[in-house]
């Protein structure tokens, strides 16, 4: 039997020849990234006893988590973080000009496919949409890493989701995986591989591959992955001169399980408070009134998503029971659909365009709810409380049903309107 | 070792942000004051009622979510002794272990242990006894169990670089 890709990379990282599925192996990550967090993190990594970070070079720190700092507490926690940045020499530290995490890895040239990558943050498996075995780990182990260079992994069995058939009009990669997750559940995946594969991905650009990638997390995946093709060494070439080597899994690959999606019938989908896996046809849930609309996160804050709202939004306006916020994935994003003309139909349309950066998606800042209050967002966490108050409700769509909500004030299918 | 304590007993997808929400995570930062804000969202009593070795017994994908550490932290430093559940999500299982706070998977038990009963549980033997009877869960793999043996990750990686560099 043929090796699967999460089998052939952990044996490469571990030194080992081969391993099976349920090993536990020790290895020597590549990237280890924290962001916000890393304040704490410095602080467990002191009370181990040493002073020296081992490897500053894998060492990446973007700040994104409530930037600017909102408060007097999270202006010192980002103090923190600056000084120890200092202290250590850590090259690649990102602050609060530059976007959210899991946008600036892939932009600024630090994924690679082949590459091992963790990250102190549940959405770290955003990057396997580049052919990285990337996935998230706590404030202990980056502590511990920075102390070791090790850490312990579980060899996972892979998921292979075969998605074929035609994109119908109106549907895009967010609606796609919600509706895989509300299929197989929050645990659908649980500790495993998630491979995704099939004409849908082989057409749909890195953009749609890393929204996929991002989400995996929310049916429990431990990483989510998309096999490099030319698109993919076509992206890289613009960002990175960093030699790299593919890993894929063979052709007979023991996969735990095949499941097969069509979406040649596809409605556009939303997931319903208060679980990402609660998710419904659009056509359910029409009608239901939104307070706030968001457009961003690591999820859906790129190019991609900003133009086909802007598309949607052009030369009209939102309601005016709605606050539209737009937060641009990086600083890279801003600038270009600033250059395209993005942002000024988005601002003509009644949004209110936000700095890079993960905003009111975990309750920090920017756009919290009040108690009652309704959010339609493309970021994706629904959980109760996330953003900010436990009484509010969130949803989850593409950026396309949450611009033409917008327009409306209430849930809307937008293939009503491309009519 | 074993632990005895009354039983808080929850559903499924029990998730970070409920066990301590978002807009905490980078404000707090003194376990203890974690600890008061345990299962803020989700069941307001907890946090207030909760003693030492009280058990968590839940359903499948315990602590889904957020990889934030404090969703383990908080409920180590609220007393919670172990939790029970019929699964765990990945990150909270690796986080739980290095906070040094156990977990038992063990559906069967799970299905037959009722809220606020008294439960024992008996690491060194892997059963678990309440009201019902006695259940058999399996041990944690070798490397996990060291981490947990010293108290968690923090604490287990300060004695492996001692032990290198006394070598």
């Amino acid at each position: 039997m043929g090796k699967t890709f999460a089998e052939k990379i952990l044996a490469l990282k571990s030194g080992k020849k081969s391993v099976v599925t349920g090993e536990i192996v020790t290895v020597s990550p590549d990237i280890v990234m924290s962001h916000d967090n890393t304040a704490a993190i410095a602080k467990k990594f002191k009370q181990i006893g040493i002073d020296i970070v081992k490897h500053t070079e894998k060492i990446i720190i973007p700040l994104d988590h409530c930037v600017p700092a909102a408060t007097e507490k999270y202006a010192t926690n980002h103090k923190e973080i600056r000084e120890f940045v200092q202290e250590q020499k850590i090259e690649n530290f990102y602050d609060i000009n530059t976007g959210v995490c899991h946008q600036i890895l892939p932009e600024k040239g630090h994924v690679l496919p082949g590459s091992l990558i963790l990250g102190a943050d549940s959405h770290t498996t955003t990057y396997g949409a580049f052919g990285a075995f990337s996935t998230g780990i706590g404030r202990s182990e980056v502590a511990s890493i920075w102390a070791t260079d090790e850490i312990w992994l579980r060899v996972p069995e892979t998921i292979k989701i075969n998605i074929e058939g035609n994109i119908p009009s109106g549907v895009y990669p967010k609606d796609i995986i919600l509706h895989i997750i509300g299929d197989l559940g929050a645990d659908g995946a649980l500790y495993k591989a998630v491979e995704f594969s099939g004409k849908i991905i082989k057409e749909m650009d890195i953009s749609g591959r890393m929204t996929l990638c991002n989400m995996a997390v929310e049916m429990g995946a431990k990483i989510g992955y998309v096999k490099p093709d030319e698109k993919t060494i076509q992206w890289l070439a613009l960002r990175t001169n960093k030699k790299y080597e593919t890993i894929k899994s063979d052709v007979d690959a023991e996969f735990e399980k095949i499941i097969d999606y069509d979406v040649s019938d596809l409605e556009p989908q939303v997931a319903c408070p208060h679980t990402v896996d609660n998710v419904k046809p659009v056509s359910e849930v029409v009608g239901t009134r939104i307070d706030q609309a968001l457009i961003g996160t690591c999820t859906n804050g790129r190019l991609e998503d900003l133009k086909i709202a802007s598309e949607i939004l052009r030369g009209r306006k939102i309601s005016n029971q709605v606050r539209l916020l737009v937060f641009p994935a990086s600083m890279e994003v801003f600038a270009q659909a600033m250059e395209l003309g993005i942002l000024q139909e988005l601002v003509k349309s009644g949004a209110v365009i936000m700095n890079p950066g993960c905003g009111p998606c975990l309750g920090a800042h920017e756009g919290v709810l009040a108690p009652g209050e309704v959010c339609l967002s493309t970021a994706n966490r629904n959980f109760k409380g996330r953003m900010g108050c436990k009484e509010a409700e969130v949803y989850l769509a593409s950026p396309v049903t949450v611009a033409i909500s917008s327009l409306y004030g209430e849930i809307t299918d937008v293939r009503g309107d491309l009519k | 070792m074993s632990i005895k304590g009354k039983v808080w007993k929850y559903g499924d997808d029990v998730n970070t942000d409920v066990i301590f929400p978002g807009k905490y995570t980078y404000t707090i930062t003194d376990p203890q004051e974690m600890a008061l804000h345990a299962l803020e969202d989700f069941d307001s009593k907890f946090a207030k009622e909760v003693k030492k070795e009280d058990i968590i017994v839940a359903g499948r994908n315990f602590g889904c979510g957020s990889s934030r550490e404090q969703a383990a932290t908080c409920l180590k430093y609220a007393g919670v002794g172990a939790i029970v559940a019929k699964t765990f999500s990945r990150i909270f299982f690796r986080n739980a272990i290095n906070q040094g706070l156990p977990l038992v998977q063990c559906k069967e038990a799970v299905e037959n242990i009722s809220s606020g009963e008294t439960t024992t549980i008996d690491f060194g033997k892997g059963e678990l006894s309440c009201k019902k009877g006695v259940f058999k869960f399996p041990p944690l793999p070798e490397s996990v169990l060291g981490i947990l043996k010293d108290g968690g990750l923090i604490p287990h990686t300060k004695k492996i670089l001692k032990i290198e560099e006394g070598e």
